[in-house]
């Protein structure tokens, strides 16, 4: 190695290396659908009840072709799901959902390994399309250092079923990332990143060390093309 | 020039211009050679003649054990028992069914019930190799042992659970003694062993084969292997020492019954043994085989062949099982083994010579990448001696293998990181140790593939490349015959040669007009006890 890398190495070590997590499928079994069915069967009339689980029930084929196109495209059209929700009861039941919905489809893998990435002295951070009400109470419980996650619009009280942006999804996550760490000094060629979809590819790839975790077709595909390590956190 | 008597006539055969051509492995390939007249050809040891009864041996080694107590009368109602078996990296390739494993499971699974003891489990003593699959350890232990007892009371062991290892004591050196908890809370360990080659078993099994990283790292570095002459020789290998120190402080926390079994190298079936025979000893039928099937496998894809190799198990005989206390017992193996293996040879060589199969007790069921090349090459065929090396210090090794650039990323990830990002900085063991060891050991990623997929551990190409530190000490110049790319070779540190013609060349330019050659003629493994 030369003098002139061996110094540059040493510039790099002053900084901080971080690793960033996706939630959804990454860390846990259940996604935003299964949150909101969860606020869709606890609303407060039972009109409001059956109108909105219905809703959901018609609208899944929709959902799940609109995420095998485009996240972006299925996050915007689920959003708009939680049109006239009141903030207060959003607040309320995202405790909950985290405990009844979230924590018990925590993979086991995941404690261990962000167990094991503290330890290493990186930063945790969680980056989520989810909605904050129920990533707040997550990522209080799994210690991560610093969360990022969508938020709902807010009018009057109420939900206007439209995302406040900036929007948390694909290229939006790695851009965050990167200003992520202009502001806390971290170096991304060091640091890792954790998905599971090909929707966050653009995350995957800002960092040094990108891993895929329980991965769909289109993140296997890629990880075996670039050799990073896919992992299988469910068991 | 060498000397050869009628007792080594069998085993080493000295080429004249009229000779045969010798084949070679060339990874999952086969070569056929022409060699100048005057090269020396090693040729193991026939297969030993198998114990007919393997249970009954098995029992009376129980019952008549070396320096202890028979096993029965160190049963009682009430105790925990931990039974500690081999993983799948020995033997190579596979044994067929009934595997020694599984039949000594079955006695003793036996004999515990019998004696009341209900607490006890079975565990698969990996260290730092990768998990076995569901179907890996059902060939192993049997369909009887493993219908019963998987996954609850037989199970791989995983050295990177903080809750289920435990740092048990120091060495006198200091030296970490780290072991699985259910082995350090046993009231009796019993280790399986299968010996396959005298690095196995005895002491190292118990020092390393149930520890972690924290462990491990005390004698898989680069400074005791360089003092390891060589690991395939206990008695003069720094590596073995350091495993008695930490065996010993383990011996004191869990009492241990040791179980050892040295099989033949009876490696092919009958219809394939004539490949462990001279050449020129060949018949008619035996070269059209032999043609056959170098014609057959070159027209197949490379996954394809691998692939077959794995699935055809060798039908090795139990030549001697041993039990007791682990140095008397070891000491009785290790005779088996090497009047299996040992081969006599007067005199070092200036170019050595063998061939690089498609399989290493790394890549059980997966690709040979160039790291196990490098680690089959240098370490362990170089380490097939006793007494001295059987090359001359400085002399050139000459290896076939097509050295493609291909790892199984699911056996092997930190083995690409390391090849990619390590290698191209140096190839020095103690800067690759000083700079990035700790960082592959503690990577989560690797971290979570060995403890949750099929990954060797991260620090695992690290090991690899510190295997081969006397090796590489040793020789001066590594030819490889055949690589069909330039940047592993370049990679490794090795030159490359198309033709062996030309590597041969290439070594008279070292050793002048007439270098003497030698040829170990393996598989079938054997140990050169060098004169």
């Amino acid at each position: 190695m030369t003098e002139h890398h061996r110094a540059s190495q040493d510039i790099e070590q002053a900084q901080q290396t971080a690793a960033f997590y996706d939630m959804d499928g990454t860390l846990i079994s259940t996604n935003v659908v299964h949150a909101y069915a969860y606020y869709a069967l606890h609303d407060s009339t039972l009109t409001g009840k059956l109108a909105k689980t219905a809703a959901l029930l018609g609208k899944l084929p929709f959902f799940w072709a609109a995420d095998k196109v485009d996240r972006k495209l299925f996050n915007e059209a689920f959003y708009k799901s939680y049109e006239g929700f009141w903030e207060d009861r959003l607040i309320v039941l995202g405790e909950e959902v985290f405990d009844k919905v979230i924590r018990p489809n925590i993979y086991p893998g995941a404690l261990s390994l962000i167990k094991r990435s503290r330890e290493q002295g990186h930063r945790q951070v969680l980056i989520t399309g989810g909605i904050d009400y129920i990533t707040r109470p997550f990522a209080e419980h799994l210690g991560f250092d610093d969360w990022v996650a969508n938020s709902l619009e807010i009018k009057d009280g109420k939900a206007t079923g439209r995302i406040a942006p900036p929007f948390i999804a694909g290229p939006n996550k790695a851009a965050w990332v990167r200003e992520y760490a202009r502001e806390h000094d971290v170096d991304l060629e060091r640091s890792f990143a954790y998905a599971d979809s090909g929707s966050d590819l653009p995350l995957l790839t800002s960092v040094g060390y990108p891993a895929a975790v329980n991965p769909d077709r289109s993140l296997r595909t890629t990880a075996r093309s670039y050799n990073w390590p896919i992992l299988d956190l469910t068991r | 020039m060498y000397n050869i008597d009628r007792d080594t006539y069998r085993n080493v055969r000295i080429l004249d211009k009229d000779s045969a051509p010798r084949y070679m492995h060339y990874g999952e390939d086969f070569l056929d050679i022409k060699f100048p007249a005057g090269t020396r050809v090693l040729y193991p040891n026939l297969p030993m003649k198998p114990i007919d009864n393997r249970k009954a041996a098995i029992r009376y080694a129980i019952n008549h054990p070396e320096g202890d107590d028979p096993l029965f009368s160190q049963l009682r109602p009430g105790m925990k028992v931990t039974i500690a078996i081999d993983d799948i990296s020995v033997p190579l390739p596979a044994m067929k069914s009934p595997d020694i494993r599984g039949e000594i499971l079955e006695i003793l699974v036996e004999m515990l019930e019998d004696h009341g003891v209900e607490d006890y489990e079975m565990l698969i003593a990996l260290a730092l190799h990768r998990r076995m699959t569901a179907d890996e350890i059902k060939h192993s232990v049997g369909s009887k042992i493993f219908n019963t007892y998987y996954p609850e009371r037989l199970y791989n062991m995983d050295a990177e659970d903080p809750d289920g290892m435990v740092v048990i004591g120091h060495t006198e050196e200091g030296e970490e003694v780290q072991v699985v908890r259910r082995v350090a809370e046993s009231d009796l360990l019993i280790y399986v062993n299968i010996n396959f080659v005298p690095m196995n078993g005895g002491f190292k099994s118990i020092g390393t084969g149930m520890s972690g990283y924290k462990a491990i790292r005390h004698h898989h570095n680069p400074q005791t292997i360089l003092k390891s002459d060589s690991y395939m020789d206990p008695e003069n290998s720094e590596l073995y020492t350091r495993n008695i120190r930490q065996a010993k402080v383990l011996k004191e926390h869990v009492k241990v019954f040791h179980i050892e079994t040295a099989l033949n190298n009876k490696m092919y079936d009958d219809a394939l043994g004539f490949l462990c025979t001279p050449e020129d000893d060949w018949t008619a039928a035996d070269t059209l085989k032999f043609k056959s099937m170098q014609w057959a496998l070159k027209k197949m894809p490379r996954g394809a062949k691998r692939s077959m190799f794995f699935k055809v198990p060798s039908d090795y005989g139990l030549i001697g099982c041993f039990a007791g206390d682990t140095e008397p017992a070891h000491k009785k193996t290790l005779q088996k083994c090497w009047q299996q293996h040992a081969v006599k040879v007067q005199g070092q060589a200036d170019v050595l010579v063998y061939g690089i199969p498609f399989a290493s007790p790394y890549n059980v069921n997966s690709v040979l990448n160039p790291l196990l090349v490098r680690v089959m090459a240098l370490g362990y065929f170089f380490n097939m001696y006793r007494n001295k090396p059987l090359i001359k210090k400085g002399g050139t090794l000459i290896v076939t293998h097509p050295c493609y650039d291909d790892f199984d990323p699911d056996h092997h990830p930190s083995y690409i990181e390391f090849f990619n990002r390590c290698l191209v900085e140096t190839r020095d063991s103690k800067r690759l140790a000083h700079h990035w060891e700790e960082e592959f050991a503690n990577n989560p990623n690797y971290v979570e593939m060995f403890r949750r997929g099929n990954a060797y551990h991260g620090v695992h190409p690290f090991y690899m490349w510190y295997w081969c530190e006397n090796g590489q000490h040793h020789v001066g110049e590594v030819i490889v015959v055949g690589a069909e790319n330039d940047h592993v070779p370049a990679r490794l540190g090795w030159k490359s040669a198309r033709t062996m013609d030309e590597a041969l060349e290439m070594a008279r330019d070292i050793h002048g007009p007439s270098p003497e050659i030698t040829l170990m003629h393996h598989p079938p493994f054997m140990v050169a006890d060098v004169t």
